[in-house]
């Protein structure tokens, strides 16, 4: 289904404190899209900004954004769904340009953590959950991924190492990701208990530790969809939609059916996703997964079905999942060694694919021309899923 | 009013189920069930969305579960610093009802398995902030 197709993508490198404004954060990764795809603002018929809200003082960020951009007159809107916000731009774009409405619109994800505190930021993301009945119990992202860890573990015979793998596997591309915030390689000595040098060995909600969590991060990723006439006009190389996927679940964790399953929202938005790609988790050559957490890695290959149910740890004890295995996740390190500034998350995700399919992902680039790939882009605790599948 | 007292830090002050914290102080743990469909909601709700219903009525959570899983928080979000580490999880009582809490400091971390019968008690801490943990069955 070749009908809409991304023509450009930027992303800005995530960093710790970003010497800037939103709306200059915004343009880093715009102007480099734009360059992408070739094309100027008379060409784009109409944007979509994509963040969490509460970290920028700046209410209703799309129309202020558009102006900086240089994309006003033309129409704005802003789309949220926390940490999958871009993806969720992407699908509403998907939407409009396949109805009709626009030819070219432009889906801007930023997030400007560094705002805000540490402490701040876990309150702010912990009342992303149900702030009536839990957040009054002091609980934060780390903690609610620790209760899938815990039950998954219990079950599945998931060890500490395992998670481990899964930070030793980002680093590895971490290290040749020039746009990552967390560069420098991993070992096993980093995770030793007892050990004061051991840096990611502390506990930060049990059983996930400091090398467990992703960090926040400053950044913007901007993605330039059309459709297929001026794909074919404007693009060299577009990279089609080929298929979408979404789905929410239930808030609260007591309303939750099964933790040792995984989040429910990333079975039914592969399953979405892959039947109108006409495609099955075979076909994937290479994929971008909600690594916010090492835990919510090894549950994405089983939502996705790269993995059984409770196997998923295979994959990595196997290195199925590295560069030169059978289905390559996160070779530009994912959130873990990237960093996740929200709002940007899924825009990211979906260059990295979009380099990969058109063969320029550099020192990350998978062998064999990838044809299709997958992105996989979680908001909260699965209370957003989405699984957007792309293809040459 | 009154639902600021929930928790160890509120963060709603006004809902129509604010008479749980009421119950609190009578020592009762209650949800939520429609007397026009029977769905029981925890945590409580004042409408039902199976059949639109508003016709809701309180009743008292089982005392008898097991812990489904937990975790325990070493670090905690702004207003809760005073209070690492500690344990929270979910309770599954059965029959659809289940429960997300604290587990009382009584229990020992090193204690805590999945899957260990537990029970659940109301909570008043020193400021008088009205909540509920789950403690050994």
């Amino acid at each position: 289904m070749k009908e809409v197709a991304i023509i450009g993508v930027g992303q800005t490198s995530f960093v710790r404190g970003y010497e800037g404004s939103i709306r200059e954060l915004a343009f880093d990764a715009f102007r480099e899209a734009m360059q992408d795809a070739g094309i100027t603002q008379k060409d784009v018929d109409a944007s979509i900004f994509c963040s969490a809200p509460e970290y920028d003082k700046q209410r209703s960020p799309a129309g202020v954004l558009a102006e900086y951009l240089g994309l006003i007159p033309q129409p704005t809107l802003y789309v949220e769904t926390v940490c999958s916000s871009s993806s969720t731009g992407i699908k509403v774009a998907y939407g409009m340009i396949k109805s009709g409405l626009h030819d070219v619109v432009v889906v801007l994800g930023f997030q400007k953590m560094s705002e805000i505190s540490s402490a701040e930021s876990q309150e702010r993301m912990g009342r992303g959950s149900d702030i009536q009945w839990e957040a009054p119990f002091g609980t934060m992202m780390p903690a609610y991924y620790a209760l899938y860890a815990q039950a998954y573990m219990s079950k599945h015979g998931l060890t500490h190492d395992d998670l481990m793998n899964v930070r030793i596997k980002s680093s590895t591309y971490g290290v040749v990701n020039d746009r990552a915030v967390y560069r420098k390689p991993v070992k096993p000595g980093d995770f030793k208990q007892g050990d004061p040098e051991a840096k990611m060995a502390g506990p930060v909600a049990w059983p996930l530790r400091v090398g467990d969590c992703c960090a926040n991060a400053d950044g913007s990723s901007c993605i330039i969809l059309a459709n297929a006439e001026k794909a074919k006009a404007l693009s060299k190389k577009p990279v089609w939609v080929l298929g979408i996927g979404a789905a929410s679940e239930a808030v609260n964790m007591a309303a939750r059916p099964d933790f040792t399953r995984g989040l429910s929202v990333g079975y039914a938005a592969a399953a979405q996703a892959y039947k109108m790609a006409g495609i099955t988790a075979k076909d994937v050559k290479v994929a971008e997964v909600h690594d916010c957490f090492t835990i919510a890695e090894i549950m994405s290959y089983e939502g996705l079905g790269f993995a059984p149910m409770g196997e998923g740890k295979q994959l990595i004890r196997e290195k199925t999942t590295y560069k030169e295995g059978k289905i390559p996740v996160n070779v530009d390190g994912g959130l873990l060694s990237k960093g996740h500034p929200i709002g940007a998350t899924g825009g990211s995700q979906i260059r990295t694919i979009v380099l990969q399919l058109r063969g320029e992902a550099g020192p990350m680039q998978v062998a064999g021309e990838p044809d299709i790939g997958l992105v996989h882009n979680i908001g909260g605790v699965g209370l957003y899923g989405n699984v957007t599948i792309f293809g040459r | 009013m009154g639902f600021e007292k929930f928790g160890r830090k509120s963060f709603t002050a006004i809902t129509k189920t604010a008479k749980f914290v009421d119950l609190l102080t009578e020592g009762k743990i209650e949800g939520t069930v429609c007397k026009d469909c029977g769905a029981k909601f925890f945590p409580p709700r004042a409408d039902c969305a199976k059949c639109f219903s508003k016709n809701m009525e309180w009743f008292e959570m089982p005392q008898k579960g097991q812990l489904e899983t937990f975790t325990t928080a070493y670090y905690a979000p702004l207003g809760f610093e005073a209070d690492p580490p500690y344990t929270m999880g979910v309770v599954n009582f059965g029959s659809g009802l289940k429960l997300f809490a604290r587990l009382t400091k009584e229990i020992k971390p090193e204690e805590v398995k999945v899957g260990m019968d537990v029970s659940i008690r109301p909570l008043k801490y020193d400021d008088g902030q009205l909540s509920f943990e789950v403690i050994k069955a």
